[in-house]
Formats: structure tokens, C-alpha cells, sequence
């Protein structure tokens, strides 16, 4: 306990002067305790979302504020009033006004550039012959990745999501566990966030994600940290984004807009799973059913 | 000083005493201070409310709204956990309007601006006194209306409106089935009125009641703050105005602007919205730019560096927060080019806002800085802001944005600029401006306590929000999973420190009536420059009836 402490003051100390890009204590498909950073990514995608955040926007945005903050601090130490009794008066310098209006745009520019690369992977769905960044923000674009193999819709509800594996004709609803249900059926996986039936997809596969509400509900909203998506599900649109796990597992995500009551309570569940068995699992669900399909990676874990 | 005291002496003649004289007042002056009071009640009443959501959040698991939905709606046992959960969605969502709308607006502009406004630029009052009256007596109505919605049918039998200050349809239509919605768009309309009319009012005062030899190019910063943010009104308001009737006429008269099964479309709603909705955040921010930039000039002893400069950076910042406002929506299937626009746009914003950090820092340099309390809060106004600007160009970014979005990262980038901002303003130009309201000191020691316990406590508050969201933890949740009990815990604790800054604020107003320091009519000495320094403390009921000369 006092050893969580003190790392954490530690890492505070060192996060708040910015000498520490946020990965530190980083795990796979869920926060940890005491997390200070971006959860670790699994697709290309949310590789160059942290190193855009950690390699490059949290090290200007520290920097320029520890510039301020110097700048105060020796103003208020060298003109205060006893330091500094007879104030001057001057109240123009062409050049200094020049120079903070022609920076800060350099600095945009710098920004600017991974940034659109950053989002125009994001809006892409690969079609196989298009290069992504990956973790290399200042590329253009190195990483492969194959079209889509698989579309899945995913519908939200109040309060549960609806998964549809639209080529296969198959589906079924994905609802939390509460805390009961959680200690029968899945001990240690994290509360709020383990649900009955997570959506299946197969690993190095890329995913086709269609993302909608509910016609007659409200607006929720699909993310799933560790894939870098975050996609509104607005009654009456279908919008579409994309992605490609690179690492079996359970990777987990929460509804992110407002949706009414129970808006903190219809997580988000990704079982990434090896193709053999994601093949095994959809053959068996689309035969007899999800309860068979499910134990098919059961025994497979 | 002679006339001055003259008119002071027969100022009972022309007008109502006891409580008609604040009913009835047209006085500039008089409505500020009731302008003020009003913000100082609203802002408690709204950070208590934040205080629940603190005290809730403080351990993973749902702690309080079941109990607090039980007392207050007497919501039965078996059902009190959801009214709990929907009561937390009612908290978050008054909490949002009531510091917009009932807390940081009618402190900086119907308070600060209706008493400074005329006092610096040497005009008697406003344009129009009797619009004032109005302009101010339509928030008590409307702020009643948003506490009333608290307690009227939201959805599905649970109270209050759930759907977050953002109100999107259809959440906020199809199942806000209760009358509570309605009762919030009525706030709306009416605190919307009373802006679109006090804005009216700004800006025909500043361009006609300058006093003679002020041009434009004269006036001091805040009147100018003043009447950018009153064109921002003027032109957003309109839009939120109809854009909530629009949900209203969902709501009650079966159109369906924003029903996707009858050709409407929810995300139009949201468009409409933000219009208003981001112009709104500069509302909020400009005229605290204005204020520090007073300060820190006065305090410093130095005239403002880059007059023109900062002019002309706050008309850039609300020009371009009108072409920005989409990137509230970056997750909401905007195409590419879209969002590519929106974040250029976005990202251009940065270069004004660091004009004027780097023009205040520029005031300072060689200047003579005295640490008075109005100092302190305009310092720590200045570092913070540039905290929440940076996390601002982060967010602005469509590609990081996609993990920031709804989480507690988009919470403290808001809260730096506006909680941290605004608020350290609004106590600035409280502290600053306190001896020529009431003509009394305010206990030094105390605006200094009150400062530093501030400063910890929303720092201890909002900081650790900024790992929360990057960590992925949604906003407007009433529970988390348990990775992220650490840094709310400390967050909770942090409110605990500011809510001990407001009790010394609340000292401070006590302690200064009673013992009666008399303040001077400038106690700031040469660095104060402004008009309102040359009037008694506190000026006379009717001032500048010789209209002062600019030269």
C-alpha cells in the first residue's frame, strides 16, 4: 500500500513538471489502478493515437506550460515591487509580438501534420493496398493492414448493446453483469465492465464496425479504448468505422454518451480470439446456438 | 469631488427607496449589485450540488443518490436506486446550467459589466435603464423555473432532467416523456431573453455613450470584452432559442425536427446546438480577459503591453469561435474533411489566446508588481487558463480526440478554462473592484486565504480528472470501475479543501462590513488608470453628469 503511494506520488511529481510520457503502468483491456495514461493499444490505429498523445502533443503542451509558468515566476521575482521600484512603461514591441504569433503557428504546423495522418487513418477502412502509421506518426505510413473480413453492427440500447454479424445472419445482446452475476459466472474479470456475451472477433482480422441506435431510443456511443474507436450510435444513421487486434484477449470499453439512467451501467466487451476458434465459434452459434458457441472457447482458453 | 458629493447628498431625491429602489431601480449600479448577489446564491447552490456528485464519486460503488432520492423525492426503497441514478443525471445537468447560465454569465457581464461598463467610459448609465431592470428581472423567474424542473416528472416517473446541460434529443424528447424538459426550455427562453436584451443594451451603450475623446481604439479592455461578448450573445442566443424550440415543438406538437423515424435527424440538434454552444464558452471567457487585463496592468504599475494586440485577439477569438463549433462532434460520423476542417479551425484559436498570455506576462515585465489578493487570483487566472488552453489543443486534434471524447480528460480541459478560469476571474475583479462597490477594504489576510485554498483545491480537484480521462473513464457516470477510485478519491478531496475556500470567502463578506475599513477612492494608487478610480468609493448614486474629456 505505501509502496502503491509512493510510486504514484512518484510518477505524479514526475507527470505534472511533464518529464514522463503517461504509459507507465499500461495493461491490456482495461485501466489499471492509479493509471495516469492511455490504455495500451492493440490495432494500428490506437498505436498512433499514443505515440501522436505521448511522442508528441503531451511533451509540447508541458513544455509550453512550464515556459509560462518560468516566465511568471521570474517576472514575479525580478519586477516585483522591491526588486523593482520604478516600474518602466513601455507598452509596444514589434518584434516579441511578431515572434509569439509566428511560433505558436510553427508549433500548430508541427502539430498539425501527424494529426491529419492520425485522423485520416482513422476515417479510412482499409481496402488492403492502403499503408497506415502505426506507431511511426511522422511516416507515411508503413504499417499493412488487409480489408475487412468480417462486418459487425453494433446497435445501442437503453441499456445494452446488440451485436449482428450482418453476413453471417447472426446476433444476439450484450448486457453487464451486476455484481451477483459477476461473482457466479465470471470471478476477476472487472466489475462494470464484464458482460454476459462479448462480441467475438478474430484476431489480425480486420473489422468491419457498423455502429447505430436503437430507432425509437436515444443516442449512445461505441468506444473501446484499447482500439483507439469511439463511434456515436444515433437512432436512424448507420456510421461506420473500423478496426484490426493485433492480440488476443478482452478488451473493454464503456458507453460514452449520455444515454439516461443506466448510461454507466451497458459496457463494452471485445474477446479477441485466435481465427481457428472464431471459426469453430460461428459455425457452432449459427448451428445450435450462443450458449454452445460460447463453450467452444471455453474450452479453447 | 464637490458636485459628486452634491448629488450623492440628494441622491434619495429622484429615486424609489427600500425595496422599490432595487424592484423598480433603472440604476446601472444597483442592478449590477443585484446581478451579483444573485451570481454569489446560484454558484452556491451549484457547487453544492457539485458536492454531491463529488461525495458520490468519491469511492467506486453508488454511495449517496440512493439514499438523497429516498429524502428528497421519497422515492420507495425498491425503486430508489434507479432515482438515484437519474437524480445523479439531474445533478450534472443543473449543475452545468446553473454555473453557465445563472453563475459565471450574470457575475462577469450583468455584474461586473453593468457596473464598470458606464463607469469606464465615462457615460451616467446605460443606453437603456429600463431594459436593465428587465434583462435582470427575468433570471430570478428563469432560475426558478430550472430549480422547479428538478422536481417535475423527467422520465418514465424518475424527476428532474437527466440529459446533461447538452440536452440532445433524443434523450431529451422521445424519453424526457415528463414535464421536467419543458420546465428547463422555458429556463432557457428566459435566461436567453435576458442575455439577447442585456447584450442589446452593451452594445448600444458602448457605441453612442463613450465620453467625449474616447474612440474605440481608447476604450479601456474590459468595455471591450464586454462588446465582443455582447455580439457573441447576440448572435448565438438565437440560435440555442430556436433550436430548443424546435425540441419543444417535438416535445408537445408533434414536429419532428430531430426524429430519425419521421425524417428528422438527432445530430441536427447537436449542429444547433453547438452554434450556440461554443461561442457560448468564449461568452463565458472574454470578459474575464478583459478584467485581468486591468489587473495586472494595476498592480504591475505598467500600462497593458499590445493594446491594439489584445483588442484585436479577443475580436479574432470570438469571430472565429463561430466557425469551430463542430468539433464538440468529431465522434458523431462527421466525414474526413469535415473533421479535417474543424480541427484546422479549431487549432487557430490557439494563436490570439496566446497573444494575450504572452501580452499579460508582457505587461508584467519590467513593471513593479505589488501581490494584492485582486493579483493573486488574475496570476493564478493566467497560469491555469494556460493549462486548460493547452489540454485545448489536444482535444482540438479530430485523431486524439477519438480517445478523449466524453471522458473525464474533456471535464478538466473545462473546468481548467472556466472553473479555474472564469471563476479566478470572477474573484479577481470581486476583490479588485469590492472597494468602489461598497466603499470598504476587504481583509487582506482573508482574500489571501481564500486564494490559496482555492487554488489547492480545485487544482487537487481538476488535475487528477486529466488521468482519469486519459485512463478512458467516461464522463457523467455515477460509478467507475474500480481502476479509477485513486484519482477520484483525490479529486473528492480536493473539493473538500474548495468548498473550505468558499466558507472563507463567505468571511471575508462578513468580516468587512462589520469592521468598516473605508476605502479610498483609489486604493490601487498610480497603476489604476481606469475612469472609475476618479469617483468617490462608492460612486455616487448618478455619476459623470459633466461627462469626463478623453484626450
Amino acid at each position: 500500500m505505501v509502496g502503491t503511494l509512493l510510486r504514484n506520488t512518484l510518477v505524479i511529481g514526475l507527470a505534472a513538471t511533464g518529464l514522463l510520457p503517461t504509459t507507465t503502468f499500461a495493461q491490456s483491456g482495461y485501466a489499471a489502478p492509479g493509471e495516469i495514461g492511455l490504455q495500451a493499444g492493440v490495432t494500428p490505429i490506437m498505436d498512433s493515437i499514443t505515440a501522436f498523445h505521448n511522442g508528441l502533443l503531451i511533451w509540447i503542451i508541458s513544455a509550453i506550460t512550464l515556459f509560462v509558468l518560468a516566465l511568471m515566476i521570474y517576472v514575479m521575482v525580478r519586477f516585483n515591487r522591491r526588486a523593482n521600484p520604478t516600474p518602466n512603461r513601455f507598452s509596444h514591441n514589434t518584434l516579441v509580438e511578431v515572434v509569439w504569433v509566428v511560433v505558436p503557428i510553427l508549433i500548430l504546423l508541427v502539430i498539425a501534420a501527424p494529426s491529419f495522418a492520425v485522423l485520416s487513418d482513422q476515417m479510412t477502412v482499409p481496402d488492403g493496398e492502403r499503408k497506415y502509421l502505426g506507431s511511426d506518426i511522422f511516416s507515411w505510413g508503413e504499417v499493412e493492414v488487409p480489408a475487412p473480413a468480417l462486418t459487425v453492427k453494433a446497435t445501442g440500447f437503453q441499456w445494452y448493446w446488440g451485436y449482428e454479424y450482418v453476413d453471417q445472419a447472426v446476433g444476439f445482446d450484450s448486457y453487464m453483469l451486476d455484481d451477483a452475476q459477476l461473482a457466479a459466472l465470471k470471478p476477476g474479470e472487472p466489475r462494470l465492465l464484464a458482460v454476459d456475451n462479448e462480441l467475438i472477433v478474430p484476431v489480425d482480422t480486420t473489422v468491419r464496425l457498423q455502429v447505430t441506435g436503437d430507432p425509437g431510443g436515444v443516442i449512445h456511443s461505441f468506444a473501446v479504448p484499447s482500439f483507439g474507436i469511439k463511434t456515436d450510435a444515433v437512432p436512424g444513421r448507420l456510421n461506420e468505422t473500423w478496426f484490426y487486434a493485433r492480440k488476443t484477449g478482452i478488451y473493454y470499453g464503456q458507453c460514452s454518451e449520455l444515454c439516461g439512467k443506466d448510461h454507466a451501467f451497458m459496457p463494452i466487451a471485445v474477446r479477441v480470439v485466435e481465427k481457428q476458434a472464431f471459426d469453430t465459434w460461428m459455425k457452432t452459434l449459427q448451428q445450435t446456438g450462443l450458449d454452445e458457441a460460447t463453450l467452444t472457447l471455453a474450452s479453447i482458453d | 469631488m464637490a458636485d459628486a458629493k452634491a448629488a450623492h447628498h440628494d441622491a434619495h431625491a429622484d429615486h424609489p427607496t427600500g425595496w422599490k429602489r432595487y424592484v423598480y431601480s433603472t440604476n446601472h449600479k444597483d442592478i449590477g449589485t443585484m446581478y451579483l448577489i444573485f451570481a454569489i446564491t446560484a454558484g452556491i447552490i451549484g457547487g453544492a450540488l457539485s458536492g454531491f456528485m463529488r461525495w458520490e464519486l468519491a469511492e467506486p460503488g453508488i454511495q449517496i443518490f440512493h439514499g438523497l432520492a429516498q429524502m428528497v423525492y421519497g422515492a420507495p426503497e425498491a425503486s430508489a436506486l434507479d432515482a438515484g441514478k437519474q437524480m445523479y443525471n439531474v445533478f450534472t445537468t443543473a449543475h452545468g446550467l446553473i454555473m453557465i447560465f445563472f453563475m459565471v454569465m450574470p457575475a462577469l457581464i450583468g455584474g461586473f459589466g453593468n457596473w464598470f461598463v458606464p463607469l469606464m467610459i465615462g457615460a451616467p448609465d446605460m443606453a437603456f435603464p429600463r431594459m436593465n431592470n428587465i434583462s435582470f428581472w427575468l433570471l430570478p423567474p428563469a432560475f426558478l423555473l430550472l430549480l422547479m424542473s428538478m422536481f417535475f416528472d423527467g422520465t418514465s416517473g424518475l424527476p428532474g432532467v437527466g440529459g446533461g446541460w447538452t440536452i440532445y434529443p433524443p434523450l431529451s424528447t422521445s424519453d424526457a416523456t415528463g414535464p421536467a424538459m419543458d420546465f428547463a426550455i422555458l429556463s432557457l427562453h428566459i435566461a436567453g431573453a435576458s442575455s439577447i436584451l442585456g447584450a442589446i443594451n452593451f452594445i448600444t451603450t458602448i457605441f453612442n455613450m463613450r465620453a467625449p475623446g474616447m474612440t474605440l481604439h481608447k476604450m479601456p479592455l474590459f468595455p471591450w470584452s464586454v462588446l465582443v461578448t455582447a455580439f457573441l450573445l447576440l448572435l448565438s442566443l438565437p440560435v440555442l432559442a430556436g433550436g430548443i424550440t424546435m425540441l419543444l415543438t417535438d416535445r408537445n406538437f408533434g414536429t419532428a425536427f430531430f426524429v430519425p423515424s419521421e425524417g428528422g435527424d438527432p445530430v441536427l440538434f447537436q449542429h444547433l446546438f453547438w452554434f450556440f454552444g461554443h461561442p457560448e464558452v468564449y461568452i463565458l471567457i472574454l470578459p474575464a480577459f478583459g478584467i485581468i487585463s486591468h489587473i495586472v496592468s494595476t498592480f504591475s504599475r505598467k500600462p497593458i503591453f499590445g493594446y491594439l494586440g489584445m483588442v484585436y485577439a479577443m475580436v479574432a477569438i470570438g469571430f472565429v469561435g463561430f466557425i469551430v463549433w463542430a468539433h464538440h462532434m468529431y465522434t458523431t460520423g462527421l466525414s474526413l474533411n469535415v473533421q479535417r476542417y474543424f480541427v484546422a479551425a479549431t487549432m487557430v484559436i490557439a494563436v490570439p489566446t496566446g497573444v494575450k498570455i504572452f501580452s499579460w506576462i508582457a505587461t508584467m515585465w519590467g513593471g513593479s508588481i505589488s501581490f494584492k489578493t485582486p493579483m493573486l487570483w488574475a496570476l493564478g487566472f493566467i497560469f491555469l487558463f494556460t493549462v486548460g488552453g493547452v489540454t485545448g489543443v489536444v482535444l482540438a486534434n479530430a485523431g486524439a480526440d477519438r480517445a478523449l471524447h466524453d471522458t473525464y480528460y474533456v471535464v478538466a480541459h473545462f473546468h481548467y478554462v472556466l472553473s479555474l478560469g472564469a471563476v479566478f476571474a470572477i474573484f479577481a475583479a470581486w476583490y479588485y473592484w469590492y472597494p468602489k462597490i461598497f466603499g470598504l477594504m476587504y481583509n487582506e489576510f482573508l482574500g489571501a486565504a481564500h486564494f490559496w485554498i482555492t487554488f489547492i483545491g480545485v487544482n487537487l480537484v481538476f488535475f487528477p480528472q486529466h488521468f482519469l480521462g486519459l485512463a478512458g473513464m467516461p464522463r457523467r457516470y455515477i460509478d467507475y470501475p474500480d481502476a479509477y477510485a485513486l484519482w477520484n478519491a483525490v479529486s473528492s478531496w480536493g473539493y473538500v479543501i474548495t468548498a473550505f475556500g468558499v466558507l472563507v470567502f463567505l468571511a471575508t463578506l462578513i468580516e468587512a462590513p462589520l469592521r468598516k475599513r473605508k476605502a479610498a477612492d483609489n486604493p490601487w494608487g498610480e497603476g489604476a488608470t481606469t475612469l472609475e478610480w476618479t469617483l468617490p468609493s462608492p460612486p455616487p448614486f448618478h455619476q459623470f453628469e459633466t461627462l469626463p474629456r478623453i484626450s
